[in-house]
């Protein structure tokens, strides 16, 4: 295995890992905020049951998230010395600040975890809020140093040094406002989905069952409004590649050739050689429509730059239709839920709803991952688009396949091993009797 | 003093705090693995209490100073990725496997034989880490990570520099400071006297370790690492730090004979501490010797005011917070009342 190959294999591999914990981290405090705070107001045991559920989940997945960003944030300088040589001045910023943020977050979820019944229940409810927004915060600083990473903004290159540096613009990067709006949104929509699918899943055996009904509902309220805007982050997303990444854009939609009324590719397989998607459904106008609001704007295809500097073409392709495909899907379920809900109906004993919820448990994460392949693949071959190629930011270092397999052993081994604890500690349906097989009872209002 | 002395000095305050409460952390973590005796139980548990609350929260220190270093002096950042590849490599397999063990061991049932796997894997993991971290301070102050001046070669540039007696006798000596911390820090969690006896002795031991293996390195940096070394001995600052230092260790291990638990607390933080600054004092004005001065590697002014505005304004956030979470959980010895259900 080359070692770019190898250096690259190692930091998709700690991102894809990463990714998955840092967004729980970002919508799961909210749930489990909401939980208490709805036992605070009704005095509902349930509702106390579920925060202290969802804090243990979120206790296991930050510990985890803490770790592997950790790893991340010094993989940056032994796999990419150079990148960091002449990206650190201009865009460490945000990583330093959500190094604060994430302080932040750190602090009080050991607060919140640890501080059950040692400070005040207010005291306690605002340690809660506090995680969730610095959790989302660092998410936000994160993103927006990889958005620059896209649309790199705030220096000047001069024989191969960052001059005129301006971290302020670097951080105004024109891929950061359209990035982080459609990274946030998606970790509220896969997390809320994620546990909204396992409840519904139970929902399906035992609709009456009182304490997965209330999980379902807080689960849809967080998943559910994202999933519908993200549609519209999506389109925002899309339009700004489109002026600045053409080439992403291009091998996303698979576009070999240049054209006014460019159509809308659907499926199918890119063929290089050929220049053409094989077994793809194509909808007339379709990309000029949604990639400039025109029917018949001019698309740049894959032609307009060398092939050398073309990214992996079907990967970033399927990965597009992946992540588009499953999108939609969650957009649906989450319109078709509000529509049940405006008319009053009762979820749980929706079975088609039930299923579909239940089926959508893994989608939103595997959006997720699908969305990073599209916009990491598809900037290839460039780490800084138009300025540095990934090749040129390699560390000489050699031999790299070796920690690429020992982190990525690593890193199974503990996936094995966190979702069998979650399923142990947190899925299983708590044993309280009466709250199996009955509506929610009336609490005492405190 | 410019702009980026003063942020190097930051970094320096983080890497120091991550010292005394990371590394105690980690040092908690050694006497999980030496827990021995008729309390060995109650040892365990009283470390697993004691680093619960706060271990997320100590451990960012460390990710801060990285950021931190990335940010203001990326040349610094690049090279020590690139020539300490393997050891930091390694160190991070570490941070992760005791990070998750430590978790897997609270968050699981309680009692069975596989959470004692996981406790396991957490205190061998504390003891190998800081070991290696060590070992990367030790080849940063040799001097053996320049531009110039290596033969070609794999063993050469990304072995030779880490691996050697100097280098390995500061990992040795990180292991015990740490487990010292931890075990001078333990006699304040617990109102059990046989408990707080135990680490009393422990942290006697300890501290009486650390003067050898202090020794040992002062000695091998003779021969490996001379920049330091020389002026570790000639510098103007170098007999008042020594002495205070000296002062600080008598201080300790006295107040630790005596029973007198607060100041031996302190004292043993202000020695550790000490010893590090003597560390950062003795390489001035380089962050990489022999030839990467913290002006050689600065980021552009803008970026550095920036940087220091952030950090004026995280302290602003942090420090009460940081205040706040040792408050609730430090303010006096637990009964074990923690929950986790």
């Amino acid at each position: 295995m080359p070692d770019l190959l190898a250096a690259r294999s190692q930091m998709g591999v700690s991102l894809a890992f990463h990714i998955v914990f840092a967004v729980i981290g970002i919508a799961m405090p909210v749930m489990m905020v909401i939980a208490e705070r709805r036992w605070q107001v009704t005095g509902h045991a349930i509702y106390l049951d579920l925060a202290k559920r969802w804090a243990k989940g979120t206790a296991i997945l930050f510990a985890v998230g803490a770790v592997s960003g950790t790893v991340l944030s010094f993989e940056l300088g032994l796999l990419w010395p150079e990148f960091m040589r002449l990206a650190g001045p201009v865009i460490g910023m945000p990583f330093s600040l959500e190094g604060f943020a994430f302080f932040t977050e750190a602090i009080f979820l050991g607060v919140y975890l640890y501080g059950w019944g040692r400070i005040s229940s207010r005291a306690h409810l605002w340690a809660g809020v506090a995680v969730a927004v610095s959790g989302a915060a660092s998410g936000i600083f994160v993103v927006i140093a990889n958005a620059w990473m896209n649309a790199p903004a705030g220096f000047a290159l001069v024989n191969g040094q960052a001059v005129d540096v301006d971290p302020l613009a670097a951080m105004g990067n024109a891929a950061a406002l359209p990035q982080t709006i459609h990274m946030t949104l998606a970790a509220y929509a896969a997390t809320g989905f994620a546990v909204a699918g396992i409840h519904a899943f139970f929902l399906l055996r035992d609709p009456a069952n009182a304490f997965h009904r209330r999980a379902l509902e807080i689960a849809l309220i967080v998943g559910a409004p994202a999933a519908v805007l993200q549609p519209v982050s999506g389109d925002f997303a899309a339009r700004h590649v489109a002026v600045h990444q053409p080439l992403k854009l291009a091998a996303a939609e698979a576009l070999f050739h240049t054209q006014s009324g460019a159509p809308l590719t659907l499926g199918g397989w890119p063929d290089l050689t050929a220049r053409q998607t094989h077994f793809a459904l194509e909808l007339p106008y379709g990309l000029s429509l949604l990639a400039f609001h025109d029917p018949d704007a001019e698309v740049r295809g894959l032609d307009s730059a060398p092939q050398d500097e073309w990214p992996n073409v079907p990967a970033v392709h399927l990965s597009f239709q992946l992540m588009v495909a499953l999108g939609t899907y969650l957009a649906v379920v989450a319109l078709w839920v509000a529509w049940l809900a405006w008319r009053g109906k009762d979820l749980a004993h929706h079975r088609w709803l039930m299923r579909a919820i239940a089926l959508a448990t893994p989608f939103g994460f595997v959006a997720i991952e699908a969305g990073w392949m599209v916009t990491e693949l598809g900037r290839q071959p460039w780490v800084i688009y138009r300025v540095l190629k990934t090749s040129d930011a390699v560390t000489p270092m050699p031999g790299l396949v070796v920690p690429f397999i020992a982190f990525t052993l690593l890193y199974c081994f503990l996936g094995v091993i966190v979702a069998w604890l979650l399923y142990r500690q947190i899925v299983r349906s708590p044993s309280v009797a009466e709250w199996r097989g009955f509506y929610m009872p009336e609490g005492e209002v405190r | 003093m410019t702009l980026a002395t003063l942020l190097a000095g930051t970094i320096f305050i983080a890497l120091n705090v991550y010292a005394l409460l990371g590394g105690a952390d980690f040092g908690g973590g050694v006497w999980e693995l030496f827990a021995s005796g008729p309390r060995r139980e109650r040892q365990r548990e009283l470390v697993a209490e004691a680093i619960g609350p706060v271990w997320e929260a100590n451990h960012v220190w460390l990710i801060l100073a990285v950021v931190l270093l990335l940010t203001c002096f990326p040349p610094a950042f690049a090279r020590l990725g690139t020539l300490l590849h393997i050891p930091l490599s390694l160190v991070l397999i570490g941070v992760v496997l005791r990070g998750s063990a430590f978790t897997f061991w609270r968050y699981g049932s309680p009692g069975d034989e596989e959470q004692r796997h996981w406790g396991t894997t957490f205190a061998i993991a504390s003891l190998i880490t800081p070991l290696l971290l060590g070992t990367t301070v030790g080849a940063i102050a040799s001097g053996a990570l320049g531009d110039a001046g290596r033969a070609p070669g794999f063993y050469e540039n990304y072995v030779a520099p880490w691996l050697t007696p100097f280098t390995l006798s500061v990992g040795l000596f990180a292991v015990v400071a740490f487990a010292f911390l931890a075990a001078v820090y333990l006699t304040l969690e617990t109102q059990e006297r046989d408990l707080r006896e135990d680490f009393r002795r422990r942290a006697l031991a300890s501290g009486a370790a650390l003067f050898l293996v202090a020794g040992l390195a002062l000695l091998l940096s003779g021969a490996y690492a001379p920049v330091v070394r020389t002026a570790l001995i000639f510098a103007a600052w170098a007999v008042p730090l020594h002495l205070l230092t000296g002062a600080a260790a008598i201080a300790a291990l006295w107040a630790l004979w005596s029973r007198r638990w607060r100041v031996a607390r302190i004292a043993a933080a202000t020695q550790v501490s000490l010893i590090l600054w003597g560390w950062a004092l003795s390489q001035y004005p380089y962050v990489v010797p022999p030839d990467l001065s913290i002006g050689a590697a600065a980021a552009p002014a803008v970026t550095l005011r920036l940087v220091l505005a952030a950090v004026v304004l995280g302290a602003v956030i942090l420090l009460p917070s940081l205040y706040y979470l040792f408050r609730v959980f430090k303010r006096s010895p637990q009964s074990s009342a923690i929950s986790h259900q």
